[in-house]
């Protein structure tokens, strides 16, 4: 019972890791159809950039803005120099962005080297929260739900109820006319680029101080991104949540009463889903 | 059109010409060196080659009245990349001697490869699976370095007696390695009437362990953790913050250098966890002071203190420098003479005398250590025993030993 | 204009057979044996992307799967747990399992479409590595198998760098000539028609879905050549040798020379053994992959069909669209 209670757990605070880091993907491939394979890069950016703010300022909240800033500024100078040329052109945006990925990898490591480094996380969120049945719950992780349920309710309130919401979702529906009544898609796309780097950056902080940084980390994220955000539907916020709380659970279940192909289970999800449903859960053609 | 082809195949040949006419050495020996320094495992492989080069140079790059060549090569931790480098390294750039590999599963290829070269020596440089020497050896690769299940020697037997453990549940990386330092350390504990009660096997890959730290049992006087790397300070990190009391008994890799340079809040658990290895840390030996001197000295960007791939790449380097001295650099023809003088010699380390077995696989101290923090705040392995020459066998007779047969997620067993 | 063609093509072919009489031995193996079969792999990929329009990360999976049947049935450094089989059974066993294999991951693979093909395709593969790595009693889990015993063929070792080469370079040419002699048959006629327009296809009334299969279970065939082959020249096989890294490696390699037509398989194979041979000499040991990244970043952003595309474009020849695939001229 106590095995169960945690390893649900464990997967429920994992999801909301998982969401948090896919909520960029989901984003910019539902508004601009830009499938960025770098997006487990710009998680390791943001990660060692606020690594480096917070050893400079000693305050680990700086460390989130830091990343957010820096991973945004990556994508977009990513998206300005190199992505938007090859609009619309699905699979060659795939092999650019793996290009970037493999480079950005590689200089990283030779930047930051080959150690792990790890957060030093403000006192009141380390440590454990005394809790029923299962004595004691890791406090972080316990912030990680409060951070996604958070960053879930901003983005709702900014798709629905902003006019830059209404925006993309006239962008994710039909981007030609979208161009055709007068908006400005580069600027449009830049912001959502920028934001869903953005997002990914602070990813990058939050989820290297419940598990670390090291070089390895960036293809990691990305498979358990393309995971969540297939299974959810590409472009879908609340299918990300989904696709992510469905991967979260199987996979702290299965470690915990089968582990030897746990594994693989997040991967039979998605090959499943998508066989069944080929554009995910809630996605929809384009 | 014609004309260009055959233009690109004279361009071909005539690089290939240049490059096997550049291989051709003078006077020199040319020795290879092979290590990770592709990926994650950067560090250790920046550790490997800054042994041999301080060896090199300690050497002044001569041996057996010739100079010596270093050609260095890099492989990521997967046995095909490193068989392609080796056979790069003694086809192509005409090595010698190879020094090398770094991990476990590039070893054992390595060593298949090494029969098909008989007129070549391969000398390990940290990989410590087992079967590499004890499991159909070749007659030219040695292995100056213990393996995996002998660097745990000392530490069953000094968790039951000094700790008191009786019941200790396991979490290991589930592959060769974590089974070998398993078998290490439970062939003293289960000798001894301890118990392992529960064996919780994580697959590589895994990065958020808190399911498996849940199904450690509370009946557990200890968990003794064998994860590498990065994977151990997730490890460590998340052990501490799930709030679970039990101590630690840590495998080798769990409290090497690299992890306990690594910063973060994780290291207070680490203080006091007991483990073994080939190395330790302050040893009260003259041998010892100067080794880690020589260390700082020449590698003022490298770790607190000498980690354990530079101690075996180090080891391998001159024990061949020394076998080079005696055959006046003959590593000609079927190099039978010098493999015969490498056989035969025994080095005094840093860590104590390291010999050879009929396997060519060392005889080595091991050192139970306890994780203690020095006075600017560095971790670091207190030497408390040293356990003298402990060979492949673990001092068992060798049939009953191989007998049991290679380690796996159920073998050994006492529940 | 056909003339000119073949004789350029024979000649081409006798330089290759040259080929190893003239370089150490070390380039006929790791160079110029490797090249190939890491090129048939290559091929694999390219002839769904090229003819059926499917890009498909699972071919060095598939290519393992053929690898670690053969390596079952192999006398190896372990042997004892399997019945060997003499090696003539081994390979057909091993070449029934790759094509199996394509033909099974077919199946799954072509409900989705494009990226999404590319998707599930890389799951697939990644449920193959994890299932390699954690399967201890079949498939020897972390370390897989090594010494695998290479077959003797006229008294003479596979291990005889000519030999190797030889049987490597057959079997490029073999199914270099079924990729052609395919794409000019009524099924590859088919199967580029369902790529250019799978309605119209399913209403002339041809079955596009079994036709999708089919291409890959040709692919899988292929891609099952290659394992066999992989398998001889490392003596093993192992976890690692399906994994990210491996199977990104073929992408690489196809992409570099041009996903167009079946020779960029095997000119992007060589470009990358090369690179991956000789980097170490150029940058050192340790930026490799940002050498290789950066290559292939300018391969793809300059030229959709990679080497053959620039090579193409340089003799003054139109290329195709500005998409990644390029309707292929025989």
């Amino acid at each position: 019972m106590k095995l169960l209670l945690l390893a649900t757990m464990n997967g429920v605070t994992l999801a909301a890791l998982y969401f948090i880091v896919a909520s960029g993907f989901t984003l910019i491939f539902g508004m601009m159809r830009v499938v960025n394979l770098a997006h487990g890069s710009l998680y390791l950016i943001g990660a060692y950039i606020g690594y480096d703010v917070a050893s400079v300022t000693g305050y680990w909240f700086l460390a989130l803005f830091g990343g957010a800033i820096g991973a945004a500024l990556v994508g977009v100078a990513m998206q300005y120099f190199v992505l938007d040329r090859y609009q619309g052109q699905d699979l060659r945006q795939a092999l650019v962005t793996i290009g970037l990925s493999l480079i950005a990898a590689d200089l990283l490591l030779a930047r930051y080297g080959g150690m792990t480094y790890q957060f030093e996380v403000p006192e009141f969120l380390y440590g454990s929260v005394p809790m029923p049945i299962v004595g004691g719950y890791p406090t972080f992780r316990l912030a990680l739900i409060v951070f996604a349920i958070a960053l879930y309710v901003g983005l709702w309130l900014l798709v629905q109820r902003t006019r830059f919401g209404i925006i993309i979702r006239a962008g994710v529906d039909d981007r030609q006319m979208l161009g055709a009544v007068g908006i400005n898609l580069t600027r449009v796309s830049t912001l959502v680029f920028a934001l869903g780097s953005a997002l990914v950056g602070v990813a990058g902080v939050v989820g290297s101080s419940a598990l670390s940084i090291a070089p390895g980390e960036d293809a990691r994220y990305l498979l358990s991104s393309l995971v969540v955000v297939i299974v959810g539907g590409m472009g879908s916020i609340p299918g990300a949540a989904i696709g992510a709380l469905l991967v979260g659970l199987a996979e702290q279940i299965g470690l915990a009463y089968f582990p030897t192909y746990s594994v693989v289970i997040s991967f039979v999800i998605m090959v499943a889903v998508l066989a069944w449903r080929p554009y995910g859960l809630l996605g929809r053609p384009a | 059109m014609i004309n260009r082809r055959l233009g690109r195949l004279a361009l071909v040949a005539g690089v290939a010409t240049a490059f096997s006419m550049s291989a051709f050495a003078q006077n020199t020996v040319r020795i290879g060196g092979l290590a990770t320094l592709d990926g994650p495992f950067v560090v250790l492989g920046q550790e490997a080659f800054r042994a041999m080069e301080l060896a090199f140079e300690e050497a002044n790059y001569t041996a057996g009245g010739r100079k010596i060549e270093w050609i260095k090569e890099s492989s990521d931790g997967r046995p095909d990349v490193a068989l392609t480098k080796a056979r790069k390294l003694i086809e192509q750039d005409k090595v010698d001697i190879l020094i090398g590999p770094m991990s476990g599963g590039e070893g054992l290829a390595v060593k298949e490869y090494a029969k098909q070269v008989p007129n070549k020596t391969f000398v390990n440089g940290f990989s410590a699976a087992q079967e590499t020497t004890l499991v159909s050896p070749a007659p030219n690769f040695f292995r100056f370095s213990t393996d995996g299940a002998q660097w745990q020697a000392g530490l069953g037997t000094y968790a039951y007696d000094v700790k008191g453990y009786r019941n200790v549940a396991v979490v290991s990386g589930d592959y060769s390695f974590g089974y070998t330092q398993v078998l290490g350390f439970m062939s003293e504990f289960c000798a001894k009437g301890g118990k392992v009660i529960e064996k919780i096997w994580v697959p590589n890959g895994t990065k958020d362990f808190s399911s498996s730290i849940a199904r450690i049992p509370a009946k557990a006087d200890a968990v003794y953790v064998m994860l590498g790397g990065a994977d151990a300070v997730n490890f460590l990190t998340q052990y501490d913050q799930s709030g679970a009391t039990q101590p630690l008994i840590a495998g080798s890799n769990v409290v090497d250098q690299t992890v306990l340079s690594a910063k973060g809040p994780f290291q207070r658990r680490l203080v006091g966890t007991p483990s073994a290895h080939m190395v330790a840390d302050e040893i009260d030996t003259q041998a010892y002071r100067d080794y880690v001197a020589q260390y700082k000295k020449r590698f003022p960007n490298g770790l607190s203190s000498p980690s354990a791939p530079y101690y075996g790449y180090y080891v391998a380097t001159k024990a061949v420098l020394a076998a080079l001295n005696q055959v006046g650099g003959d590593v000609g023809g079927d190099q039978a003479k010098f493999r015969q003088a490498l056989a035969n010699v025994k080095l005094d380390t840093a860590y104590g005398p390291v010999r050879l077995d009929e396997n060519r696989q060392a005889i080595a101290n091991i050192y139970v250590t306890e994780v203690a923090r020095r006075a600017d705040g560095s971790l670091y392995n207190r030497p408390l025993k040293v356990i003298p020459n402990v060979n492949q066998t673990l001092g068992q007779p060798k049939d009953a030993f191989v007998a049991r047969g290679v380690p796996s997620r159920d073998n050994p067993s006492c529940p | 204009m056909q003339a000119q063609r073949w004789i350029v093509s024979t000649l081409f072919l006798a330089a290759l057979g040259a080929y190893p009489h003239f370089v150490p031995d070390f380039w006929i193996v790791s160079v110029g044996a490797y090249a190939i079969v890491l090129g048939i792999i290559a091929l694999s990929l390219t002839f769904l992307a090229a003819y059926g329009g499917m890009i498909s990360l699972a071919q060095m999976a598939i290519a393992g799967a053929a690898g670690y049947a053969l390596a079952i049935f192999s006398l190896h450094s372990a042997s004892g747990e399997v019945a060997v089989l003499p090696w003539p059974w081994a390979v057909a066993v091993a070449m029934i399992v790759g094509t199996g294999a394509g033909l099974l991951i077919g199946i799954v693979a072509v409900r989705s479409q494009g990226i999404y093909m590319l998707m599930s395709t890389l799951a697939i593969a990644m449920i193959l590595f994890y299932l390699a790595q954690q399967n201890t009693t079949l498939l020897h889990g972390f370390d897989g198998f090594r010494g695998v015993a290479v077959p003797s063929v006229g008294g003479k070792s596979l291990r005889d760098p000519m030999l190797f080469y030889y049987l490597c370079l057959a079997c490029g040419v073999l199914v270099y000539g079924l990729v052609i002699y395919l794409v000019h048959a009524p099924f590859g006629l088919v199967i580029q028609g369902v790529r250019d327009d799978p309605r119209r296809m399913a209403s002339l009334g041809y079955r596009v879905a079994w036709h999708q299969v089919a291409a890959y279970g040709v692919a899988g065939f292929i891609a099952a050549v290659g394992g066999v082959l992989a398998l001889w020249y490392h003596g093993g096989i192992s976890p690692g040798s399906i994994g990210m890294t491996a199977t990104v490696s073929v992408l690489i390699a196809a992409v570099i020379g041009g996903l167009g037509h079946p020779r960029g398989a095997f000119i992007g194979a060589l470009t990358y053994v090369l690179i991956q041979t000789f980097a170490v000499d150029l940058v050192g040991n340790e930026r490799f992959n940002t050498l290789i990244g950066l290559v292939f970043l300018v391969i793809v952003m300059m030229s959709p069909d990679g080497l053959t595309g620039l090579w193409r474009r340089i003799r003054g020849d139109q290329t195709g669209s500005g998409g990644v695939v390029v309707t292929p001229r025989q």
